[in-house]
């Protein structure tokens, strides 16, 4: 049995008096103080986040750019350079294989930022289909690189005090190449939370000095940590996927109700069966939340009039809208909003209905 | 916080206050701890019997379901009910305003099965 991972910053969880999990091979912290707080003082003031665990591959070349575009369900030539996109990299039956954020540099350089789970299979996969590219070169970074996410809307009064620089022109999905602290950093306006914020990528070595002056500066403010905990209630309140469970192999991009990340205008692994699938779509996950006081999890069956109608993909309780709400891919036939249907929690059938997405709207700097 | 010495303790980290004939049950620090963020807790109807070890009660945190088990067997007199508005109340205070039921205790005798504070701090110790 392999060691389990730690980021660099697990001694410095550890002291924060962090409640420490195994998460796909890694031991993570999931919450501090509680999951509750953590999410709250990132909704109303900042939550600084280690997510170091996760992937980075550089894809780089005279024809990287052909090279994503078949790899990947989004059209890269839209993008400018210096936008990050979200996207998926789909099998030929047009199942997901992970999802995930394109950085594009320029039109021979990408950092492709994966699920931690993932991280293998997806540099498996590209290495696999990078045959008639051999001026491509895909390097696995993850292991020289943290990720540490700085979220809340007092996020950038925080970033722009610890890395002194003005942050106020980067808008959504735009990221910066820079060297603060005689150290190379890249810097998104992207997120898992749905507020405004940033992540920033840079050489593990120095991950302990970024995440103390990011606490520093952001201290006044009310800058705290946050874990694994109320990253995920944040997320499922922005109706925002986790691979595993809204997305996998076996389910499609328009199945999990991100089809917009499908663009039909260029060729990609996976897009005849994506064609057909959006065509007929058979299945989709929708957000609902319960009319009771019992919380939806992973897996639960889903009925409508006595018939299982599907499953659970994602729940919790929500602490922004203090009731239980998730995610359930149903039957198409079942999903529409407002549609009253019951969860099985622990032998019991409980009321829920379907909402919009998304329960909590972004609340950042939008890119117009 | 201090595992108070007048009370009981067991295995499936429950206290019990006893006093005369009524036991008052709760979870411990501990427990409460491993859960963090209650947010719902199911309550027996008064008047059920229970038997020592069984399930009682059940919390419900953000992250994971936990039964609560009787440490003695008796009838519900009284349940918490101010748990229905406010659960963190047991993550907040334990062994106070954190109860969560009132028992008629049925067999005296079973309360030599439960642990004092120290034997339950030396239990903790060891399975940690």
């Amino acid at each position: 049995m392999p060691d389990l991972k730690k980021t660099p910053l697990y001694d410095l969880h550890l002291k924060l008096g962090a409640r420490i999990i195994e998460f796909g091979g890694w031991l993570m912290p999931v919450s501090y103080t509680s999951i509750i707080e953590e999410h709250n003082t990132t909704r109303n003031k900042a939550g600084l986040f280690d997510v170091s665990h996760m992937g980075e591959i550089l894809v780089e070349g005279e024809r990287a750019h052909d090279f994503l575009q078949k790899m990947v369900t989004r059209d890269i030539s839209k993008f400018d350079c210096n936008k990050s996109f979200y996207c998926c990299l789909c099998n030929p039956m047009g199942g997901v294989i992970d999802d995930l954020f394109v950085y594009k540099f320029n039109d021979k350089k990408f950092m492709l930022v994966v699920n931690a789970s993932n991280v293998d299979k997806d540099f498996g996969w590209l290495m696999k289909n990078k045959d008639f590219f051999d001026d491509v070169t895909i390097i696995n970074i993850s292991n020289n690189i943290a990720k540490i996410d700085l979220q809340g809307p007092f996020s950038e009064q925080i970033i722009n005090d610890s890395f002194d620089f003005d942050f106020s022109l980067l808008k959504r999905f735009d990221f910066i190449e820079k060297f603060f602290f005689n150290e190379n950093f890249v810097i998104s306006r992207t997120g898992y939370t749905a507020e405004d914020g940033f992540e920033i990528y840079f050489n593990s070595g120095r991950a302990i000095d970024v995440w103390n002056r990011l606490l520093k500066c952001g201290k006044d403010l009310g800058l705290k940590p946050v874990g694994l905990g109320a990253r995920d209630t944040l997320r499922i309140e922005a109706c925002y996927s986790l691979y595993g469970h809204e997305l996998n192999e076996n389910i499609n991009p328009f199945e999990a109700g991100i089809g917009f990340v499908v663009d039909f205008s260029k060729d990609f692994i996976g897009k005849e069966a994506l064609l057909e699938a959006k065509r007929d779509l058979k299945r989709i996950v929708v957000p609902f939340e319960l009319l009771d006081k019992a919380i939806p999890r992973f897996n639960y069956d889903v009925f409508k009039n006595n018939r299982k109608i599907g499953l659970v993909t994602s729940g919790t309780f929500s602490p922004t809208f203090k009731k239980p709400i998730g995610l359930a891919i149903l039957d198409i036939a079942e999903a529409d909003v407002g549609s009253l249907i019951e969860i099985k929690i622990r032998g019991e059938l409980h009321k829920a209905k379907i909402v919009e997405r998304p329960f909590y709207k972004y609340k950042g700097k939008l890119n117009k | 916080m201090e595992n108070p010495r007048e009370l009981k303790y067991t295995k499936e980290h429950e206290w019990i206050r006893i006093e005369q004939d009524i036991g008052i049950v709760g979870i411990t620090d501990f427990a409460q701890k491993q859960l963090t963020d209650i947010v719902f807790v199911e309550l027996p109807e008064k008047g059920k019997r229970v038997e020592q070890g069984k399930q009682i009660a059940t919390i419900e945190s953000v992250k994971s379901v936990s039964d609560v088990f009787s440490p003695v067997s008796g009838e519900v007199l009284e349940v918490n009910n101010e748990l229905g508005e406010k659960p963190e109340i047991i993550n907040q205070d334990p062994y106070g305003k954190g109860w969560i039921v009132k028992l008629k205790i049925e067999n005296k005798e079973e309360i030599e099965r439960l642990m004092s504070a120290e034997e339950y701090e030396n239990f903790l110790k060891e399975h940690k």
